[in-house]
């Protein structure tokens, strides 16, 4: 394991379509009669969680399951709309699991690792038989059999989908589950209750310091293994798609802790969100990807028709065919609207940039039906899109069937989070890292419907199997809470709640918080430069000091107090905003949902010349940055320190991604 | 926009609870409604204040945590959405709200608008389920299942299980909740051979958790953010009989 500094990824040998089945055979095993021996805490409750604790716990480990919601169904998993990725061909469309493992790499702009992405191809089909027997209502065409959509960076159609709500039924699907096993006594559930820290005991993961948040009671618990499945971070932008409640705290817990954060510069920023309208805005919407297959993106082609629609005065059926810009149409004819998630926010934000943007803000774009209305029929457009629709007009106040929606891109999922080897085992022996918290699958842009195949993959295919690894090493039950360790932490954290209480300040958590997320959205969101990450990292410290000294938090901590949650999370956010602007600036190319200006494709370029890619598009540079960056932290302020994990790119060519 | 909020508010589950009065002022026409008491929140804070609790998550109408009454309506009297979907441009200019939790004797209140729904859990628990093990299911497509059947118990899985239902009933009764639940479940083939022991299973609990009795009065289904019929009621209603038979006579 990590030792020296050095990161061992623990990839087994052997050719790539073999690594998991040889990995299967030559992965630990715990007797049936032993497995109940074992301890295991999970925190977080959502797909890669809930299915990890219903999974271990039907295999006969004691398991306890944390999340800071009322109710294990509330994870922020249910809020996935479009669909989940299978290489099932279905459809007889050419898919394999070559082509979901080749897509999501390349779609990964060749920034994640091959065995780890083979590994989640294999068994995304067994994601959906086990959905299917749970009772999960996929799709389905007249004839009894499941149906598809596609779904952006693919040409094949892989996407299994329910209604517009595919995360929510997988997710009751797997709570279900999880309740299933609650009822059976194997799982112990421990709603509105956070996770405040971590316990290192000599070196190993074994236990964890949690809040009740309705009495306010601190207690410990130890187990053998700890897996985090606490989602991602991309709160720190204040505004995204994210429940309000997601945060990175656990995660940077551990991170503090000891374990390293893969990658936290990338973010992926969803192309179809409803505009921004004020600054007592809370969170934005996400409409779903889907809408790509039959929406047509576009702004005028002119700075001017662009400027009369932001005025009121004229509207999207004024501006005649001839004097539109379906812009992903004509820059990427192969995959048009269905260009992958990075570049069509790219291309978004260029167009706003160039002052075509159409919403009163400026900042919008039209996804326009007209065309797939009278192709296919409203009704048939209702069917497929109904709920989005009628979501989009209740919040915009304008009716999607009559004018094109407008959306504009927003913070959405984040790739980077712990790093993990092959057995999903952070470099801290016994932490476990499953789901988006994890830095594994995604690279560098996560394509549409790969969220949720991961996190079920990681829960209930890939951490049964490898967690052994680790527990078959351990005697079960040696840690207590009676460690000092625990004494160790415990205190830390009653010291960090009262100080949180006493400040007793003139500003709102909510205020630094917004202040954090203007900022980082500012420097280190859709396009970032050497000059913008320098002086965030320059103001960040600045605004934390400030938070410790003036930040206002009603109330006491023998309540359910909402201040007191907020503050802690966000005082994590002031500092993991400062580690992933250090990876940004660390990282001098381009890469996937990282886009440093400086380095982009120019009409200099071979690759621009040959027509291959256009000016504009991210640049890397894989000579020097085909790697992992993985930080280790050195204390609140300090400059983190950079491990490598060198990419491997053993069957396929690294290449300049090119959708066009 | 400037609005009066009359809101429930209660320390913790044994404070005995009252209707204070707040005014929002300045109050943008496009902000939700929960954004409206975000903004209500951050003055009282600043004002040295204890801010109004309210449990909300997604902000977008799928997650179910999220659970006031406004003005004597769960979610509202718009039909079809959560709370969070509210927004503020559906109230006029001087307009005063009432905002109270979701009422009922097997939600005990936590703090303020905050309830605990957990009995909903325990009656998930009790059956709510397809006793499958991970690993054990054969191929997706070996079990095909009719478009009309599929997008019957389509329709019944659209519960968020936000507890809505229950607060707009007189009897506080969960036959909504538990009856869509069954309908999901028992409507498809991979359900049926657990349907007798599921509905027996919920009913009792459901029972038990202290929820009253369906006296077909339908707010529940007037109520439901995802219009869930209460037809799925009647149903639950048939399948449990059955399952009482065949208990009796076995």
């Amino acid at each position: 394991m990590a030792s020296n500094g050095t990161l061992n990824s623990a990839i087994p040998s052997g050719p790539l379509a073999d690594k998991w089945t040889k990995h299967k055979n030559e992965s630990k095993l715990i007797n049936p009669a032993n497995k109940r021996k074992y301890s295991v805490i999970v925190v977080g409750s959502g797909l890669a969680g809930g299915a990890a604790a219903a999974t271990l716990s039907e295999l006969g480990y004691q398991v306890k399951c944390f999340c800071y919601q009322d109710s294990p169904r509330r994870a922020h998993s249910i809020a996935a709309q479009g669909g989940i990725n299978a290489s099932k061909n279905y459809q007889n469309d050419g898919d394999s699991v070559w082509r979901l493992f080749y897509d999501t790499i390349k779609g990964g702009d060749f920034r994640s690792r091959e065995a780890n992405v083979h590994r989640l191809a294999e068994v995304s089909g067994n994601i959906i038989d086990q959905c299917v027997a749970q009772g999960v209502p996929f799709a389905r065409e007249y004839g009894g059999l499941l149906d598809n959509r596609s779904f952006g960076g693919a040409q094949v159609s892989r996407t299994f989908y329910a209604r517009g709500q595919t995360g929510q039924q997988l997710l009751i699907g797997c709570y279900q589950a999880l309740e299933k096993e609650i009822s059976r006594g194997g799982v112990q559930m421990f709603p509105r209750t956070e996770m405040l820290d971590l316990v290192v005991v000599n070196g190993h993961a074994k236990g964890i310091i949690v809040r009740d948040l309705v009495t306010g009671e601190i207690s410990r618990h130890a187990a053998d293994t700890v897996i985090l499945a606490t989602g991602g971070y991309g709160n720190v932008f204040y505004l995204s798609t994210n429940a309000m409640g997601c945060n990175v705290m656990a995660a940077f817990r551990a991170h503090k802790r000891g374990a390293y954060f893969a990658n936290p510069c990338y973010t992926q920023i969803h192309p179809t969100c409803i505009p921004v309208s004020g600054d007592y805005q809370s969170k934005l919407t996400l409409m779903s990807e889907s809408l790509r297959n039959d929406g047509r993106i576009w702004v005028p082609k002119s700075k001017e028709d662009a400027a009369v629609i932001r005025a009121g005065q004229k509207t999207a059926a004024d501006i005649p065919e001839d004097a539109r810009d379906y812009y992903l149409e004509r820059k990427y004819p192969s995959f048009g609207n269905l260009a992958p998630r990075d570049i069509s926010s790219r291309s978004a934000k260029e167009a706003c940039d160039e002052g075509r943007g159409v919403a009163s803000t400026g900042l919008g774009v039209f996804l326009d039906f007209r065309d797939a209305i009278a192709r296919l029929g409203k009704d048939t457009i209702e069917a497929r899109y109904g709920n989005l629709f009628e979501m989009y007009a209740k919040i915009a106040g304008a009716d999607p069937y009559t004018s094109p929606m407008m959306i504009y891109p927003a913070v959405h999922y984040t790739m980077g989070g712990l790093w993990v080897d092959y057995n999903l085992m952070s470099n801290l022996p016994g932490l476990h890292v499953l789901g988006e918290a994890n830095f594994s699958d995604h690279g560098a842009n996560r394509l549409g419907a790969s969220a949720l195949m991961q996190g079920l993959a990681d829960g209930y295919f890939v951490i049964p199997t490898t967690l052994p690894n680790y527990l078959a090493g351990e005697t079960p039950g040696s840690v207590t809470t009676a460690d000092p360790a625990f004494d160790e932490a415990e205190t830390a954290v009653r010291e960090r709640t009262s100080k949180l209480l006493s400040i007793q300040g003139k500003r709102t958590v909510d205020s630094f918080h917004r202040e954090l997320g203007l900022l980082v959205w500012d420097k280190c969101g859709m396009a970032r430069t050497k000059e913008g990450l320098e002086e965030a990292i320059a103001k960040i410290p600045a605004i934390r000091e400030e938070f410790w000294q003036n930040v206002r938090v009603p109330g006491d901590g023998d309540n359910l107090n909402a201040e007191l949650e907020k503050a802690g999370r966000v005082a994590d956010f002031l500092e993991f905003g400062e580690l992933m602007c250090y990876d940004a600036l660390d990282r001098e190319e381009s890469c996937g949902g990282h886009f440093r200006e400086e380095y982009q494709f120019t009409e200099d370029d071979e690759a621009v010349k040959s027509g291959y890619t256009n000016p504009g598009e991210a640049m890397r540079r894989d000579d020097e940055f085909c790697h992992v960056s993985a930080w280790e932290s050195t204390g609140v302020g300090n400059k983190p320190k950079l491990h490598k994990e060198k990419l491997e790119f053993e069957s396929v060519k690294l290449s300049v991604r090119s959708y066009k | 926009m400037n609005l009066t909020l009359k809101v429930w508010r209660q320390k913790n589950p044994t404070d005995h609870g009252r209707i204070e009065t707040y005014e929002a002022r300045d109050i943008p026409s496009e902000a939700s409604f929960l954004e409206m008491l975000d903004i209500v929140n951050e003055r009282i804070i600043e004002t040295g204040g204890e801010p109004i609790h309210f449990d909300h998550d997604c902000r977008e109408g799928i997650c179910g945590t999220c659970s006031l009454t406004i003005n004597g309506v769960p979610h509202s009297k718009e039909r079809g959405i959560t709370t969070c979907q509210v927004h503020m441009r559906k109230f006029r200019d001087g307009d005063t709200i009432w905002i109270e939790p979701f009422r009922a004797k097997a939600f005990p209140i936590v703090r303020d608008l905050v309830v605990d729904r957990s009995s909903f859990d325990r009656i998930i628990a009790a059956g709510g389920y397809i006793s499958v093990r991970t690993g054990s299911a054969q191929d997706a497509n070996s079990l095909p299942v009719g478009k009309v059947e599929a997008d019957e118990a389509f329709d019944a899985a659209a519960c968020i299980g936000c507890g809505a239902c229950v607060a707009s009933c007189k009897n506080a009764s969960a036959m909504l909740f538990v009856g869509a639940k069954a309908a999901h479940l028992n409507l498809l083939p991979q359900g049926k051979p657990e349907k007798d022991r599921r509905v027996l299973a919920m009913v009792r609990q459901m029972d038990a958790e202290g929820f009253g009795n369906c006296t077909n009065q339908y707010e529940c289904e007037a109520v439901c953010p995802k219009s869930i019929s209460a037809d799925v009621i009647g149903k639950l209603n048939r399948d449990f009989a059955q399952a009482a038979v065949k208990e009796a006579v076995s």
